[in-house]
């Protein structure tokens, strides 16, 4: 195994004979768990021949590559939250890019004006409920009304999946007002706000809340069976409902990716970002992870496409990252968490 | 952790040499205090504005949160661990030596497994809750479940039970070097067995039960995994939100080193323990267990099952079912052998490197003794006490700024890139970790050498050794079972440790913990059981080892006695 040599041989040696190879190879840097993209890679692999190596690194992204400054070998960065690629870019970690490939595939919202960054596909931030419950239709505002009291499960209230939702009721209705939500939101809470999304249709089942808010493809890969029976009986206890904000749409955030600053392999990067907004990845994308393709036009899966028309939210991904500190700190100033 | 009390008062006559083993030691102090010194030149970064805006909104919650999540945890690992090492050391009963290595167990599962396992074991979906449906004769959950288990109260009970073996390791120590001297006399004046424990066996511990409450609460302040799982928002997980959520750095750092005081409260506590330590060291006849009947026997013997089947059983069997229902739906992992060899390489490298580097500043203490050698064993042993998080952004700090460095020096006189040295070399892992877990292998080796007579030193240095020569003929030798005991228990925690890990390793590696954590991460545990399990059984080998090296000390307490007349008879001859 070359890796084993690399890491624990004398550390000079082993990158001499890394740099060496680098014709044909492509350093990611990305936060998205390596499972969801190895099918991506494989295949980008296939049509163009350049070998990806990844570090899967959560939450530490922007600092690794600042510290590794120039001598940083990351020529992608990859990740979810369009405020963490805003942070990426605030950093001066990425470099522009001017493609008329990604340009002509990637909605104008969906992307940085000036190349720095990329969305590469979509997911809904979308209520689920016990498929026993008579709801048809709910809006965002509705969830701190009383008479869902201890009804309602959620993740932490600091996660960015929901930090990007607070932040775009910020957007609608002010810091004020979203802080008499929040409250009335936490004081709806079944549980702790912990865990995870798929944790959410788990307590349904569990009988412990009725709703749950939760990103949209976590359906798609429990009722799909490709996490196993148990999960598919949680994802059938559970029926799909799109909430919308009362003046405006359903909240969407996606998953994106830069090229970085110093990247060693700036052409290959661009390859890559080009590629995975291909009909080919951005199919992969929906069927392999059920999120929503970023490119008009492309297929949605089954799953995913049974919940409905997604009416996206009018307020633009940049005003939302805008308010997403002021969100965090209202989750703080509430106790959302405690 | 604290330095151990000055034993220089009672040296008069200060030794010569061991000036390369102070600066050694010192150089390994400053080597773990570097991280830390980052963090602060953070945190200075940070306005004032933002430091109120802190100390309001988010200290006083998180600080209260942790406060009773110590007390709890702290509550329950000291009475779970004395119990059990009590039950072990003064009681014959069937099943007694199985139980002395098997209350170890625990220390194979990292909390942040723990913690999941139990959330699927007690869900209203999961057996526990289904079993007492069905006794109670309920169809549905929605008519009966218990409380759920995301809670303080559950977290206190996790963690509590997966850190007992912290106090029970050096408590058991302790009941079996004490004297049963001060046991029979109390026994001839008619005290009874109770009594004897809470009145003589108990405090005479104390010193060791501190000790170990104060390793288990620094590895509950550290835990991130469980809290996060659980629901609990510590100053670990507030520091955590605040980097990541709010991207300031600088804030995370104030609130980590608001974390440090804390820590630096606790170790004051130890060190107070320690204090009055030497007492407790008396010769003569050590304790014998008692030979219990034979339904107190049965009694004492399911007592002792209780926390390693809490702590333990339970956990470990629910990773077996879901690895096995994991392994006929979609076979074994290919990528699992690799991360399993990668955690190991990682984890023996610095297993080997925090031996060498705790016995340095052990020994300097001993050879060298004074505030200098003092000051360094502490600082060396600081790493401990900061959450893991915080080391490795420490130290990412630090080794980024080395390797920019050495890269452009080598652009400018050799005009080729070295690349990244140590972040691209997984050098920085090994070097995060030694930082982060020197305090064992150091703690270890300075009891151990407590342990050697200082007659024994000068006996050596009169037949002409020096100060090294009489380290690797007499000192190595009489403390290397202590030190194999702080290097197994580094070796379980480097296994189980995941934010440096998932940080600073090179691209292409994964271990078993950062496999894990990708899959928990994007909620798909199921695919990570077996990797969870892998761990478990990497950690559990060296833990077993422990059992034989380190849970035994009478085994090397009682060469004590010969060691001593052993170097009467060398200073004779």
């Amino acid at each position: 195994m070359s890796r084993f040599s690399r890491f624990f041989a004398a550390a000079g040696v082993a990158l001499l004979a890394t740099s060496a190879a680098q014709a044909q190879e492509l350093n990611l840097y990305t936060t998205r768990e390596p499972g969801l993209i190895e099918p991506l890679l494989a295949s980008f692999k296939t049509a163009t021949g350049i070998a990806v190596n990844t570090v899967f690194l959560k939450d530490g992204l922007a600092e690794r590559v600042a510290n590794e400054g120039e001598s940083s070998p990351a020529d992608v960065l990859m990740t979810v939250d369009a405020g963490n690629l805003v942070d990426l870019v605030e950093k001066g970690l990425t470099q522009a890019v001017d493609s008329a490939a990604l340009k002509g595939a990637i909605p104008e919202a969906l992307r940085d004006a000036d190349g720095h960054w990329f969305g590469l596909s979509m997911r809904a931030r979308v209520l689920y409920a016990a498929k026993g419950l008579d709801l048809a239709a709910i809006s965002y505002e509705d969830l701190a009304d009383p008479k869902w009291k201890g009804k309602i499960c959620i993740r932490s209230g600091q996660h960015p999946y929901n930090t990007a939702l607070f932040a775009d009721y910020i957007a609608h209705h002010g810091a004020a007002e979203t802080e008499t939500w929040l409250k009335g939101l936490k004081a709806n809470l079944a549980r702790k706000a912990a865990g995870g999304d798929r944790d959410g249709a788990k307590d349904i089942a569990g009988g412990i809340c009725d709703i749950a808010i939760a990103n949209s493809y976590y359906v798609g890969l429990m009722r799909s069976g490709k996490s196993g029976e148990e999960q598919v009986a949680w994802g059938e206890a559970i029926k799909v409902l799109l909430p919308t904000f009362k003046d405006g749409g359903t909240q969407v955030n996606i998953s994106g990716a830069a090229v970085a600053k110093h990247a060693p392999n700036r052409d290959a990067a661009v390859k890559l970002l080009e590629y995975l907004v291909s009909d080919e990845a951005q199919k992969i994308y929906a069927e392999a992870n059920y999120e929503y393709p970023v490119k008009p036009g492309a297929p949605i899966d089954p799953i995913i496409a049974s919940f409905g028309e997604l009416k996206i939210d009018t307020v633009p991904l940049t005003e939302i990252v805008g308010h997403r500190k002021a969100a965090s700190a209202l989750v703080d100033a509430v106790g959302f968490d405690n | 952790m604290a330095a151990p009390a000055p034993s220089w008062r009672a040296t008069p006559r200060a030794r010569k040499g061991g000036a390369a083993w102070l600066t050694a030691a010192s150089a390994a102090a400053l080597f773990v205090l570097l991280p830390l010194l980052a963090l602060v030149s953070e945190a200075v970064q940070g306005s004032a504005a933002h430091l109120a805006g802190i100390a309001t909104t988010i200290l006083p919650a998180a600080l209260w949160t942790t406060l009773v999540l110590l007390a709890g945890v702290g509550a329950i690992a000291a009475s779970v661990g004395t119990t059990a090492a009590w039950l072990v050391t003064a009681h014959d009963f069937p099943g007694r030596r199985m139980l002395s290595w098997a209350l170890l167990l625990p220390l194979a599962m990292p909390t942040y497994i723990i913690a999941y396992a139990y959330l699927d074991i007690l869900h209203p979906l999961g057996p526990v809750q289904g079993l007492i449906r069905d006794l109670l004769g309920y169809a549905s959950p929605r008519e009966f479940r218990l409380p759920d288990v995301r809670s303080m109260t559950g977290c206190v009970v996790l963690l509590g039970f997966a850190l007992y073996p912290y106090v029970y390791i050096p408590t058991r120590a302790m009941f079996l070097t004490q004297s049963s001297g001060l046991l029979d006399a109390s026994r001839t004046l008619g005290v009874s067995a109770r009594a004897r424990f809470w009145r003589v066996a108990l405090p005479l511990a104390r010193p060791a039960v501190a000790v170990g409450v104060s390793l288990a609460l620094m590895e509950a302040l550290n835990d991130i995994g469980a809290a996060e799982f659980l629901g609990v928002r510590t100053l670990t997980v507030s520091i955590y939100t605040t980097w990541i959520t709010r991207t300031d750095l600088p804030g995370a750092a104030q609130i980590a080193l608001a974390l440090l005081m804390v820590v630096v409260l606790l170790v004051a506590l130890e060190r107070w323990a320690r204090r009055s330590q030497r007492f407790a060291s008396g010769g003569g006849r050590t304790l014998q267990p008692r030979k219990a009947g034979p339904f107190a026997g049965i009694g004492l013997l399911i007592l002792g099952l209780i926390p390693i089947l809490i702590g333990f059983a339970a956990p470990a069997l629910y990773l077996v079912q879901a690895a096995w229902s994991r392994y006929q739906f979609a076979g074994v992992s290919a990528r699992l052998a690799g991360e399993a060899l990668n955690t190991i390489l990682l984890a023996a490298s610095a297993t080997a490197v925090a031996a060498a580097l705790g016995l340095v500043v052990a020994y300097a203490l001993r050879i060298r003794p004074g505030p200098h050698s003092a000051w360094a064993y502490r600082l060396a042993t600081v790493g401990y006490a900061a959450p893991g998080t915080v080391i490795a952004i420490g130290m990412l700090i630090v080794l980024g700024l080395a390797d920019r460095t050495i890269d452009a020096a080598a652009h400018h006189w050799f005009g080729s890139a070295a690349g990244l040295v140590f972040l691209g070399s997984g050098a920085a892992v090994v070097l995060a970790y030694v930082a982060r877990f020197l305090t064992i292998p150091a703690g270890a080796v300075e009891a151990g050498l407590a342990r050697i007579p200082l007659s024994l030193d000068q006996a050596s240095r009169t037949l002409g050794r020096g100060a090294t020569g009489t380290f690797w003929q007499v000192h190595l030798p009489l403390s290397a079972p202590a030190l194999a005991a702080g290097a197994l228990l580094v070796f379980v925690d480097c296994v189980k440790e995941l934010p440096a890990t998932l940080l600073l390793r090179p691209l292409n590696v994964e271990t078993l913990a950062t496999h894990l954590y990708g899959e928990a991460a994007r909620g798909t545990y199921e695919e990570a059981a077996m990797a969870a399990l892998a761990i478990v059984v990497i950690a559990m080998l060296p833990v077993v080892l422990l059992a034989r090296v380190g849970v035994m000390p009478n085994r090397h307490a009682a060469p004590r006695q010969e060691v001593r007349s052993g170097g009467a008879a060398a200073a004779a001859a």
